[in-house]
């Protein structure tokens, strides 16, 4: 009897709800705590109510202490103000590689193409910064700067020349390539691909160990210059959110505060993730929106402001580093402030359409591609492959001029508009002026044969950029998409600008132009075209909103644009989503299997939780553990034979009342702590996991006290709970677990696994994809 | 904007590093009504930071009292950089690269050479009458028994443990190997 009430006591008190256990809690903490008990293993998912409950912990604690002294106080004072201080030390890491990654990309781009003499460190625009004998037809041309052709063969035109560039182009994009898989492979293999899926993941509540270590950051760096001189379609964007996340890992080691919660970890790489957008792209509040967007699982509202922080200190310190030789941040800075017209928004539209329907294609085709590589044998030789990737790229990229300079150049060209500074293939209209008689009354200028031929190769350049990304991301370097996209997006949009250019010229006598393009007034911009279909392309293949808005006019400086802007991205959006609901970061995700639970999909079917649970009615029953019954070596036994990561604590096999959930690894490190410092335990001891010893015979073993390490409030649903609620319990709580349970009696256990494994089977896909716990 | 303009080119000032341009804005009305107004952008050639279009555009294309509404302004874009930061960037850059490098060379074709003569040399040590030596301190196969014997007994534990982390390290790059490239499980 006295074990029964013994019994009914511990049952009130789990059932109590979290304030009565977390008194349990905080006696069994101020016994002394079990070094390792608390920590996840690899590819496991953390739990997040235990880390949150663990941080308010400690920040009673020390609260509690503050009035003691002033050095309790101080302490207090250093654990409010350490989470700045994580955040600021962030920030000037990333803006400081953010630097470094710019001026070498820039410098070994354009090494490509020749050398400086007089300055070796110097790229082809900063060697002929100071020289007198630029003229403006001519403005790349100096004496100090010289192709290789030059170099090598005394000449720099002719037949010979040409081909002598061609063949030390192709030789240094395939050397560049080459060191980059070399160097991922020997050094740091988690250092390829984007980051941003991984990140997502990590972010969500995923143990990946070294993802976010001091050689991936290394390697992430150098590599990722490497691979974006070589020449291949690729950006540095994702890779520079990955290097700005492992510089806000490895400062959390500094303070135990975050080092040793994984929940507070998980609040500086959101920040540190905004970080990382506002350097790639010169925008810090795109880059905070887009870590709440894209990146961020939980988003509580002091993350809000601390990236906000960490984006602005990064933005910053890459702007004192100053490395594109000029005081702006933007990258596509466009001058023109040109009103757009109404009748404008269809070819917007359509341009948001082409987006969406690329982002879908590419999206198709690209995971297809990552599939078989990930399935066949062809997947064995990553190192040949990014070499003849490069290759390709390299032999066809040289002969058009739109392919075979720098990425963002190219979308630097294309968001220009034609002004009188412009000397590009692009802007040479065929000029109507004759002196004095300076305008006709038709507004727009007819393309001369520089135009065509430019509209020509930009044609080329565009299904080269689409048919080469498919290829080109997900390969074993650093790889981003987002210049890419904006580049297909950006030759498209310009295409059409000039289209619908000379459109207005040849027709100017239509009803639509006529109403609207006024006289004298240079009436369509396929400048703006251009930045339009970028937005598009990008919004189609990422599927973001509201930060890609932000980031294009961060960007552009174009704060007149953005209706054009928001139209193509949502109708990119819509288009997109008509072929299918994922990202392409989500369905990277997906292909790799990562335990994701997706916020944005809405769970819709009607099951129950006990269609769900397990044990199914084919499997073998729940293993559990009773709360005073076991001995170490029946204990050990179960944890052996099984492969489960926690157990469910029961009262008695008969009773099946509830008592709390303890997890292997945590049961693990005890037994072997206790058998290391305690005496007098043995195989045969008894384990309990109650508050205090159950009676035992005069001669048995000391008894292992376990309750410790024991989850007193597991949360419990019952079987007839329709799983819209239990999905939406684990989305909003970060669950791992969840027990089931029916009049009060334990019945099974929900993992978060089984809950994607039932979300894939719903939607037809394979539920064996689902890979990791 | 619609300017014909010939005879256009980009200012260089001489001296220093700093470049300036110089543009002069000139409003020209074409129409009589009030809404509507074209501007055209002329670049002048100057010779330094106080010259200005005034004086400096030959021939003028305009004549006597339009010369003041062709040149009614002046303004400079100022541009800088700062090419100690280019050098050391670079630099710092280049050496870590060939540090990597050399660390790769030596990991990859080094090391395996240098731990086959020290196999190589054992071997020979153990068919003498080491052998006994050999097993009696426990010694794994590929290890020099004079070279482990002499390290642990003179070196300090630094060394010790800068060959633990290194083959720690080691391990964990293997298994990210293992599970990036031939399992295929991360980052496919």
């Amino acid at each position: 009897f006295s074990a029964v009430t013994v019994v009914g006591s511990n049952y009130a008190m789990s059932n109590g709800g979290g304030a009565a256990s977390s008194s349990t809690h905080l006696l069994d903490f101020l016994e002394e705590p079990i070094p390792g008990v608390g920590t996840y293993d690899d590819f496991h998912t953390i739990d997040w109510v235990r880390e949150k409950c663990k941080d308010r912990e400690r920040h009673r604690k020390i609260n509690s202490k503050k009035k003691e002294s002033a050095w309790e106080f101080t302490k207090s004072l250093y654990d409010a103000w350490s989470g700045w201080l994580v955040v600021t030390l962030t920030g000037l890491a990333s803006g400081a590689l953010a630097g470094l990654i710019d001026i070498a990309a820039d410098w070994m781009n354009d090494l490509k193409e020749g050398v400086c003499l007089s300055a070796m460190w110097f790229n082809h625009e900063q060697c002929c910064w100071t020289s007198n004998e630029t003229t403006f037809a001519e403005r790349d041309k100096c004496p100090q700067w010289k192709s290789w052709a030059e170099l090598i063969l005394g000449q720099a035109e002719g037949p010979g020349s040409y081909i002598m560039n061609y063949f030390m182009y192709i030789y240094w994009a395939l050397s560049f390539a080459f060191l980059a898989v070399c160097l991922v492979k020997v050094f740091a293999p988690y250092a390829c691909g984007s980051g941003i899926p991984e990140i997502k993941t990590i972010l969500s509540g995923f143990i990946i160990r070294g993802y976010l270590g001091k050689w991936t950051l290394m390697i992430k760096t150098i590599t990722l210059v490497l691979a974006v001189a070589s020449g291949l379609s690729l950006g540095k964007e994702g890779p520079l959110v990955h290097v700005a996340c492992c510089c806000g890992n490895i400062f959390s080691y500094l303070f135990p505060k975050y080092s040793k919660n994984e929940a507070k970890k998980r609040e500086v790489l959101s920040a540190a993730s905004a970080a990382g957008v506002s350097v790639a792209f010169g925008a810090p509040i795109g880059g905070v929106l887009f870590s709440l967007e894209e990146v961020s699982y939980y988003f509580p509202l002091k993350t809000l402001w601390r990236s906000f922080f960490a984006a602005l200190v990064a933005a910053f310190v890459l702007r004192s580093i100053n490395p594109f030789g000029n005081s702006r941040l933007v990258l596509f800075y466009v001058e023109y402030h040109t009103p757009w017209y109404l009748f404008e928004l269809i070819p917007f539209i359509l341009l948001g359409v082409f987006g969406g329907l690329w982002g879908a294609f590419f999206i198709r085709a690209n995971i297809a591609w990552c599939r078989r590589r990930k399935s066949t044998r062809f997947g064995k030789y990553p190192v040949l492959e990014v070499i003849l990737v490069a290759a390709i790229t390299a032999v066809v990229a040289f002969p058009n001029p739109y392919t075979r300079q720098n990425t963002s150049e190219l979308i630097k060209e294309l968001f220009t508009d034609c002004g009188p500074l412009e000397s590009s293939q692009l802007c040479q209209y065929r000029s109507q002026m004759n002196g004095s008689k300076a305008f006709t009354d038709n507004p727009n200028r007819p393309a001369g044969p520089g135009v065509y031929a430019a509209m020509w190769q930009l044609c080329l350049a565009l299904i080269f950029k689409i048919i080469m990304t498919i290829f080109t991301f997900g390969l074993k370097v650093p790889s981003g998409l987002f210049i890419p996209s904006m580049a297909i997006g950006a030759i498209a949009g310009r295409i059409v600008g000039i289209a619908v250019e000379q459109l207005a010229y040849y027709h100017h006598d239509w009803f639509l132009f006529k109403e609207w393009c006024e006289v004298g007034a240079d009436c369509i911009t396929p400048g703006l075209y251009a930045m339009v279909g970028a937005a598009a392309c990008l919004g189609g293949v990422t599927r973001m909103t509201v930060s890609l808005v932000v980031i294009v006019f961060e960007l552009t400086g174009g704060l007149e644009y953005i209706v054009p802007l928001m139209a193509a991205v949502m109708t990119s959006k819509w288009v997109g989503d008509a072929f299918g609901r994922e990202g392409i970061y989500e369905a990277h995700i997906r292909l790799n299997g990562y335990p994701f639970l997706d916020a944005k999909e809405e769970f819709t079917h009607t099951t129950l939780a006990r269609e769900v649970m397990r044990p199914r009615r084919s499997d073998p029953p729940l293993a559990v553990l009773t709360q005073d019954d076991l001995t170490v070596e029946e204990l050990q036994g179960i944890i052996n034979d099984t492969s489960y990561n926690g157990f469910p604590v029961i009262v008695s096999k008969e009773s099946q009342r509830l008592v709390g959930f303890a997890l292997r690894r945590d049961i693990t490190i005890a037994i072997e702590n206790a058998r290391r410092k305690q005496e007098g335990i043995m195989l045969n001891s008894r384990v309990y996991f109650t508050q205090h010893a159950p009676t035992l015979p005069a001669d048995s073993p000391r008894p292992l006290k376990l309750r410790s390490i024991l989850d007193m409030s597991p949360f419990t649903v019952t079987d007839h709970t329709p799983m819209e609620i239990v999905v939406d319990i684990f989305r909003k709580l970060g669950l791992r677990q969840c027990l089931v349970t029916h009049n009060g009696r334990l019945l099974g256990i929900i993992t978060k696994k089984d809950i994607l494994r039932h979300m894939a089977q719903m939607a037809n896909q394979d539920p064996e994809s689902i890979m990791f716990n | 904007m619609g300017a014909g303009g010939e005879g256009v080119c980009v200012c260089v000032c001489v001296g220093g590093e700093a470049r300036y341009e110089q543009t002069c804005l000139l409003p020209v009305l074409l129409q009589n009504s009030e809404d509507i107004r074209c501007k055209c952008i002329f670049l002048c050639h100057c010779i330094s930071l106080m010259d200005n279009c005034l004086h400096v555009v030959e021939p003028m294309p305009v004549d006597g009292k339009d010369v003041e509404a062709y040149c009614l302004r002046c303004e400079c874009k100022y541009e800088e950089r700062s090419s100690g930061t280019i050098k050391v960037t670079i630099i710092i850059y280049l050496s870590i690269l060939g540090l990597l490098l050399l660390y790769m060379v030596y990991l990859t074709l080094l090391e395996p050479m240098l731990k086959r003569r020290l196999f190589g040399h054992s071997q020979l040590i153990q068919s003498d009458d080491e052998v006994g030596v050999c097993v009696s301190l426990n010694i794994a196969p590929f290890a020099n028994a004079h070279n482990v014997l002499s390290r642990s007994h003179s070196r300090p534990n630094v060394l010790n443990k800068v060959e633990h982390a290194q083959q720690r390290w080691r391990r964990q790059v293997q298994e990210q190997r293992k599970s990036v490239f031939d399992r295929h499980v991360v980052l496919s």
